[in-house]
């Protein structure tokens, strides 16, 4: 197959998928298995093309040129392939863990709930491999509307509520500074194409570009970065599964891919570190990072607690980015898959407990460890790896976002991050601590796993996070290479 | 091939008595729809023929200009020409059952023959190219739509119908007055002969009043806020299909009369530059996009709601005329097309509903996606339209406006575009969430027919098609844009 057909298959495969799921949905054993199948296909075809891309191959397609000047075209470059490759190889676990789940816990309308699951990995991989500003947006859109009916799956009154709130500041962000931001780098540049090195001429007033950056940063509410986090908690009525792929994978690693790659490819990372907006924006990261973790301290909820972990998770890849130098981007770009694999290793690790011991609360989680000895020891090896302690993934891409943080004297930044990491100890590896130490209380089951299903998308979450651990090498091939490191 | 154009207005108007020859509504429907069919394949052939050799010029009677009456057909007019008879044609071929449900049958005969009056006078406000005969083709089409909305289920549709009558009186007063100074000072009523006398008396108070008088009576005509009050009743208590059908093209027509006056008659220098018009204009614009898209948040009719919706789609319209720039023009005449696809789409989808539930009222719409799920999701793909999400014509429109708007430097004209639409989120979103609410209303699947269903989705699926392949309707635009601002195709 050529590259160019690959790149098609990639786009085409989930949308195709969630046409066959739509059919099918009166035979449930059917539907899941197209569902695993076209994950799969989307998988290998990606993993094909990744090798080829990484040779320095940029297949290319137009799909339509909507305005003069403007087309919708996609083309592979590491950075996006590899986010691609990423989210299909967490989309299947994600199928495999989600037949355990809707099914151990009885939801309804699970055609509907898979047919939208595709549509929102096809927007992601619209996102992706988007050549240009324009498309990227276009599917970040999609995603957000493809995944409204999943966030209000359960479909009451609370759901309804989150889905506002999710779909308000969602839109609101996108609609209002994202989509003007772009407008504007078109009449400025000519082209929205992410160019190597950046778009912007030497002639742009600097208060334009430091203006247009902060259009970014907060236009791109999917990375939620403060005062626009609100919707990601918001986002956890939704059912765990998509919690997991959706709002720890796909849809918030899209906002801050989004970010890197602009910071990249429209600002180029010499301009950026000269910017002073890139400055105080830095320091608005530095402060989502901590009053973020102090919020998910505070809560109870398990899922809530994941939700503001993950917003000061994603504060560190904003910060590495717009810290634009070469570490910096590497640990940022490394970060997104690494909080990838912890943080789904997470919430799968919330919703086997919720479908295995009805429990939504941390302050429940006294000794489950003896029950639910695998769910709580995977829990323990993901919230390691997303503190940043060795032996696991996240290790690395803290290190390098310390590391670029050095680089810029931006002593202060180190700080946060070494303090995040003490936070992250306190409300996230204190968890399977208690289950494990703690007594249970009188009266609990004796061994009661979650089904097998979710164990073993829960296995290969956290098994990955080790294995990142001793093997990191391909992730930070594409990182350095992204970032110029060499 | 020229007297085509004169073809398309007389069919409709000699047809109409013919529709009364018939006693019930079906004869008198395949008439209407014949004729609606020739006039949108007539419209589309003059289009091409437009674009591929410039201007069609047709003399009536053998007289010439200026003393007989000419239709011009030019880059502007060629491109709603086909906006309003190919919608008309859709709406006509949803009309047989649509109607059926909503007008008795012994009526029904007069109902279509006012129909191709009302589809006479407008396709005759966009052909003619004479000042005179553009107010006599206005009246007919006036008259004959408030008997149309008269028509219409509920009692109210009576002092619907006698409110727009007033509104639209005063209008049509108003532009006649200004025809009539025109006329007092240059002696003649062609518009290309018009254009050329104005420009030497652009500083006379006759025409500047004139000019005031045409503007007020467009814009009552036009629903430009503040002169809308109009509107929502007429389009919310009309029949479905007549509601669609004004909605997609009556002031579609009405903007092309603006912008008809505006830039050919008197000329883009004289309304932009020498008067104070942009600021005003560009206000009520901006007050028109931000109100009504606030009032259409808490309508309970639908059908009011996408009324309301309409004023602030005409603000759009307005806003991108206000920039006073070929690329402001373009996205208006853009919008224009686009909004007439969407809103024509969306009525049509609530006259599905009308037909199977009888009501439009948001309380009684809880749950039927799962009764009509063909017709909710035209809805919601119309609404998502309307909002402007990428990737359907509102979106391209939104584009094309926000960039002319930077173009020109003015910021926070787009920020207003920009915040219209996230108001817009909020009133199409008040309804996903009624009609895909679950547990209330889960009656058995009863779809509206196809003759409903089909038109309803072409105009739907042509909202999503020319927001991906724009090249026609943006490039139609632009000339027309570039036609008016005098930079030659």
């Amino acid at each position: 197959m050529t590259s160019q057909a690959l790149l098609v298959a990639a786009l085409a495969t989930p949308l195709a998928g969630a046409a066959l799921i739509g059919l099918s949905g009166a035979r449930p054993n059917a539907r899941e298995g197209i569902g695993i199948g076209s994950g799969v296909a989307l998988c290998a075809s990606l993993g094909w093309l990744a090798p080829r891309v990484m040779t320095g191959e940029r297949p290319a397609v137009t799909l339509a040129e909507p305005f003069e000047g403007f087309p919708i075209a996609f083309s592979a470059e590491p950075l996006g392939t590899s986010f691609a490759l990423l989210a299909s190889f967490l989309w299947v676990v994600t199928t495999v863990y989600s037949i355990g789940y809707m099914r151990g816990h009885g939801e309804r309308n699970q055609t509907r709930f898979y047919t939208f699951f595709a549509v929102s990995i096809a927007a992601t991989m619209g996102v992706a491999l988007a050549d240009n500003l324009l498309t990227l947006f276009i599917f970040y859109e999609v995603l957000t509307l493809a995944t409204y009916p999943l966030v209000t799956h359960a479909g009451g009154r609370d759901a309804k509520r989150g889905g506002r709130v999710y779909l308000g500041v969602l839109i609101f962000t996108s609609m209002t500074f994202f989509l003007l931001a772009i407008v504007w780098t078109a009449i400025e540049t000519g082209s929205t194409r992410f160019t190597p090195g950046g778009a912007f001429g030497d002639d742009v007033p600097p208060a334009v570009l430091g203006l247009l950056l902060a259009l970014f940063v907060f236009g791109i509410g999917k990375a939620a970065i403060m005062p626009f986090h609100r919707w990601l908690p918001a986002a956890m009525v939704a059912p765990t599964p998509v919690s997991a792929l959706l709002h720890a994978v796909a849809v918030v690693k899209a906002g801050v891919f989004s970010i890197l790659k602009i910071g990249l490819y429209t600002f180029g990372l010499e301009r950026l570190a000269t910017m002073p907006a890139a400055g105080w924006l830095t320091w608005l990261a530095g402060f989502t990072i901590v009053a973020a973790s102090i919020v998910a301290m505070r809560k109870d909820d398990l899922k809530a607690r994941l939700a503001y972990s993950t917003v000061s998770q994603l504060s560190y890849v904003i910060a590495g980015a717009l810290l634009a130098n070469a570490a910096a981007v590497t640990g940022a770009a490394m970060h997104i898959a690494m909080h990838a694999f912890g943080k789904i290793t997470l919430f799968f690790c919330a919703g086997a407990i919720l479908v295995a011991a009805h429990k939504k609360k941390v302050s429940e989680l006294d000794g489950l460890g003896h029950s639910m000895p695998i769910t709580m020891g995977a829990f323990l090896l993901g919230s390691l790896s997303i503190a940043g302690l060795p032996p696991l993934g996240g290790t690395w891409s803290k290190w390098y976002l310390a590391v670029g943080a050095v680089e810029a004297s931006q002593f202060a930044l180190l700080g946060v991050f070494l303090f995040s990491t003490l936070l992250n100890v306190g409300y996230l590896v204190s968890i399977p601590v208690r289950a494990f130490f703690k007594a249970p209380p009188p009266g609990a089951a004796g061994f009661r796993e979650a089904p097998p299903a979710c164990l073993a998308a829960i296995v290969v979450c956290a098994g990955a996070s080790v294995a990142l651990f001793v093997y990191p090498q391909p992730l930070f091939r594409v990182a350095a290479r992204m970032a110029g490191l060499f | 091939m020229n007297q085509l154009a004169v073809l398309q207005v007389v069919l409709p108007l000699v047809a109409a008595p013919g529709a009364l020859l018939f006693r019930r509504g079906a004869g008198a429907w395949s008439v209407a729809f014949a004729v609606s069919a020739c006039a949108a394949l007539i419209s589309v052939l003059l289009l091409r023929q437009v674009a591929s050799g410039g201007e069609i010029v047709a003399t009536l009677g053998g007289w010439p200009a200026p003393w007989g009456i000419e239709y011009r057909i030019d880059a502007v007019n060629a491109y709603v020409l086909p906006i309003v008879s190919v919608i008309n044609a859709l709406v006509m071929l949803y009309a047989r059952q649509s109607v059926a449900a909503e007008v008795e049958d012994a009526r029904q005969p007069l109902f279509y023959a006012t129909w191709l009056l009302c589809l006479c006078g407008l396709l005759g406000i966009l052909a003619t190219g004479d000042a005179f005969n553009l107010f006599v083709f206005l009246e007919i089409s006036s008259l004959s739509s408030y008997a149309l909305i008269a028509m219409g289920r509920e009692r109210r549709a009576l002092t619907a119908s006698f409110q727009y009558l007033i509104m639209g009186t005063i209008g049509a007063t108003f532009i006649l007055i200004g025809v009539g100074f025109l006329y007092i000072s240059t002696g003649t009523l062609n518009m290309a002969d018009l254009a050329a006398r104005v420009a030497t008396l652009e500083h006379t108070r006759t025409v500047q009043a004139a000019f005031a008088f045409m503007v007020v009576g467009i814009g009552l005509k036009m629903a430009m806020f503040p002169l809308h009050l109009w509107l929502p009743n007429a389009y919310a208590y009309a029949p479905s299909a007549v509601s669609a059908f004004l909605a997609a093209t009556a002031t579609k027509v009405a903007v092309y009369m603006l912008i008809r006056f505006f830039f050919t008659v008197f000329g883009a220098g004289f309304v932009f530059d020498s008067l104070p018009l942009p600021p005003i204009l560009l206000a009520l614009a901006v007050a028109a996009v931000l109100v009504a898209s606030t009032v259409a948040v808490f309508q309970d009719n639908l059908k009011r709601m996408l009324a309301y919706s309409s004023v602030a789609q005409v603000g759009y319209i307005l806003l991108g005329l206000s920039l006073g720039s070929r690329a402001g023009l373009g996205a208006a005449i853009l919008h224009v097309f686009n909004h007439a696809l969407i809103k024509g789409g969306l009525f049509l989808a609530l006259g599905c509903i009308a037909f199977r539930v009888g009501s439009v009222n948001l309380a009684s719409l809880s749950g039927v996606s799962r009764r009509m799920p063909w017709t909710c999701a035209a809805f919601v793909v119309g609404g998502l339209s309307l909002i402007g999400v990428p990737p359907t014509t509102g979106f391209a429109s939104k584009w094309m406006l926000v960039t002319a708007a930077l173009e020109r430097g003015w910021w926070p004209v787009a920020v207003v575009v920009l915040l219209g639409s996230l108001v817009a989120v909020m009133y199409v979103w008040r309804v996903f969430e009624v009609v895909y609410a679950k547990g209330a209303a889960e009656g058995a699947r009863d779809e509206a027919p196809w003759s409903l269903l089909l038109p309803t989705w072409l105009l739907i699926g042509a909202g999503v098609w020319f927001g991906i392949r724009t090249e026609t309707s943006i490039g139609l635009a632009e000339s027309a844009a570039a036609w008016l601002m005098g930079g030659g195709p």
